[in-house]
């Protein structure tokens, strides 16, 4: 057994369990934690795949961000987990026949030669100085570049869509209105009283 | 080296997995978003693997989009979990059903 090999198989082992935890564990808070790990190992596959840049923006995006965003709203939401738990077990059995029937279809097909060794060769090793980055970044601004330009509007969609869905104004909060304040003129603030003298008084 | 049926059949496992986790945690729109991270993670492993065997880097700007659109996704899904939560004060997918005839 190679290095490659025995590193494929602790990665995808560390990826499998890291997944069937988030499944299965009760706090979502571990899950999300799980989650963490299960990127984390498939960036590690990935860089095995000559995918670097792929493999480190799973990291840097996915854990960096994303996951932060779910740990974020997973723990200001106040979730009672004893009645999300209801009817964990109810599908269990339906969920497991439909996962091992797919991954049994899915073996049967895969694992049918068609893809072995034999027939898809591991590719030889680039030339020194190639850059997975630098080709990326070649294909994305000439052949891709719409695509590209159309994901970017996507991600300005989803920024304004957030913010739209969770800004909210709260009644009855003490702010300064600025204009008001320097539209005031003297006669709004200052009222003249016009009073008869009086007497002096006798002692 | 490693066939290319193993990287095939490690997504399978985790798409089976995760479609395991949408039927089990069917009350948790938390656990249901992180589900479908899941699925989108196995896609991409998939594509990843093409790629390298194939030696067509094409691949990997599709993992790069299924990433952008992942993103956009988790990030209008949780913001939509939390104007939930702030008008329902529950997350359970039971309770979520005024659309039901």
């Amino acid at each position: 057994m190679t290095f490659e090999l025995l590193t494929f198989f602790f990665f995808s082992a560390v990826l499998v369990f890291a997944s069937a935890m988030v499944i299965t564990i009760r706090n979502p808070v571990k899950a999300a934690l799980f989650l963490v790990l299960a990127f984390f190992s498939a960036a590690c596959l990935w860089v095995l795949l000559e995918a670097e840049f792929l493999g480190i923006v799973l990291i840097l995006v996915y854990v960096g961000a994303v996951m932060v965003l779910f740990l974020f709203v997973v723990m200001m939401l106040d979730v009672n987990l004893a009645r999300m738990r209801e009817g964990f077990g109810e599908y269990l059995p339906m969920g497991a026949i439909v996962a091992i029937l797919m991954v049994a279809e899915m073996a049967i097909v895969l694992g049918s030669g068609e893809f072995s060794l034999a027939n898809m060769p591991q590719p030889a090793g680039h030339p020194e100085g190639y850059s997975n980055t630098k080709e990326l970044g070649r294909l994305i601004y000439t052949v891709y570049v719409y695509p590209f330009e159309i994901a970017a509007l996507i991600l300005l969609v989803a920024i304004v869509a957030a913010i739209a869905l969770t800004l909210r104004k709260r009644p009855n909060t003490k702010h300064q209105n600025t204009a008001q304040q320097i539209q005031v003129k003297r006669s709004d603030r200052v009222r003249l009283v016009k009073m008869p003298s009086e007497k002096k008084p006798e002692n | 080296m490693i066939p290319l049926s193993y990287f095939l059949i490690l997504g399978a496992i985790l798409f089976a997995l995760s479609v395991m986790g949408i039927f089990l945690n069917r009350k948790n729109v938390v656990i249901l978003l992180m589900s479908i991270e899941l699925m989108l993670l196995a896609v991409n492993m998939n594509f990843i693997a093409f790629s390298h065997y194939l030696q067509d880097i094409s691949g990997q700007i599709m993992v790069f989009f299924i990433l952008t659109v992942a993103a956009a996704e988790s990030a209008i899904g949780l913001a939509i979990l939390i104007t939930l939560f702030r008008r329902r004060q529950t997350i359970n997918v039971d309770d979520l059903d005024t659309l039901k005839g």
